[in-house]
């Protein structure tokens, strides 16, 4: 049981490290550059502002989790 | 980090971790985590309209990554979800027309908040009643990675009087085979629109109400009232995003730095699920109503706002 923990403690300390990684890297190359072509279609296309930011939410959350359960099985040979 | 569509400067590394404290809570319980997300967003600087439209649109994505999960796992039950949405709606737009109605009319918000304390008072202490008395009652299930029917039994004290909820012949009779449930239209309509008047009185996704009445009311078991709930979330909260969008309340780029905290975090609490029996989560939600109340008790006392 205690060995059982500390495989899964061990195995999300790797994911963490690995996805924080991922998540820098995501912050200067995406956010870098959506952030003004955003903020002007927030002043300019509010209607069209509110889908994307939808879309974008949506994508990013399908994404992140298909990520983080690769991460999983990567690190831990096996689905949840 | 500066964000210009609010024109706010606030440390990602912050809300990442604001966003993985939420997204354990919703994928445990089912909730959106408004009113830490709300408050954690004013706390940094941000105005209160951006405050609560980037937070419903944070709600979203932490609320597909959790759904996700949970569906994997089969405790999400589509058409009851997408039944619930359309209650939800109209039951916020409703909500956010009496409150301006009762604005208009007067010193309302004292009555507002009073009766809000009663309720989150009243849930929590139902749920430890009830909790306690099932958890004394009934022989713990065995616990660990259960998937499938096994994972989603479920027994609770209150279940003579939903069982008399479920024999009510309304038309039309609505049966769930995921849930296990066969129900009237009208009884799932009503749920919903109440969690929705709820939220539209107070903001946020009012889970707190929505998940207990979810389990109490339509008999559904507790693994798939949470799952499902955040499905419906998913629904309602990217409506209210778009509505607080067009308005002009909702910084994406915060809501998208937020979510990828709330993508660990959701997963973390979705799988956790799978560790504990329906009565045990259902003890664990009870603080959670006592934050709402505690939370529009301070707004009453400060006149502060979150």
């Amino acid at each position: 049981m205690k060995r059982e923990t500390f495989k899964t403690l061990r195995a999300f300390a790797i994911e963490l490290l690995v996805y924080a990684a991922l998540v820098v890297g995501y912050f200067f190359l995406v956010l870098h550059f959506l952030g003004e072509g955003l903020h002007q279609l927030e002043i300019r296309h509010r209607y069209t502002y509110a889908g994307v930011a939808i879309l974008l939410i949506i994508g990013q959350a399908v994404v992140l989790e298909s990520v983080t359960t690769l991460l999983l099985r990567m690190i831990r040979g096996r689905s949840e | 980090m500066f964000f210009p569509i609010s024109g706010a400067h606030i440390s990602p590394i912050y809300l990442m971790v604001t966003g993985f404290l939420i997204g354990v809570l919703g994928g445990f319980f089912g909730v959106g985590g408004s009113f830490i997300a709300g408050p954690a967003l004013r706390v940094v600087g941000l105005d209160w309209n951006f405050a609560v439209g980037t937070d419903l649109a944070h709600i979203v994505g932490k609320s597909v990554v959790a759904a996700k999960r949970h569906r994997a796992l089969g405790n999400v039950d589509l058409r009851l979800g997408l039944i619930m949405a359309l209650g939800t709606i109209g039951g916020a737009e409703v909500g956010a027309q009496l409150i301006q109605m009762l604005k208009r009319a007067g010193n309302v918000n004292f009555v507002v908040s009073i009766v809000s304390i009663a309720v989150y008072v009243s849930i929590s202490t139902f749920m430890i009643w009830e909790s306690r008395k099932t958890l004394a009652s009934h022989k713990p299930m065995p616990r660990g990675l259960v998937k499938g029917a096994a994972g989603k039994e479920d027994h609770s004290a209150f279940m003579h009087v939903t069982r008399g909820i479920q024999r009510l012949k309304i038309w039309p009779i609505i049966k769930l085979p995921t849930s296990g449930v066969t129900i009237s239209l009208w009884v799932i309509l009503l749920v919903a629109f109440v969690g929705g008047l709820f939220s539209g009185f107070l903001g946020g996704g009012a889970g707190y109400i929505r998940m207990p009445s979810m389990v109490y009311v339509l008999g559904i078991p507790t693994h798939l009232a949470v799952g499902t709930d955040l499905f419906e979330i998913i629904i309602s909260a990217s409506y209210g995003t778009f509505t607080h969008a067009i308005k002009g309340n909702v910084d994406i780029l915060i809501a998208l730095v937020m979510n990828t905290g709330a993508a660990v975090g959701a997963q973390i609490g979705a799988i956790s699920t799978q560790y504990f029996a329906g009565p045990t989560i259902r003890l664990a939600f009870v603080p959670l109503p006592l934050i709402g109340a505690a939370i529009v008790i301070y707004t009453l006392v400060t006149g502060h706002k979150f």
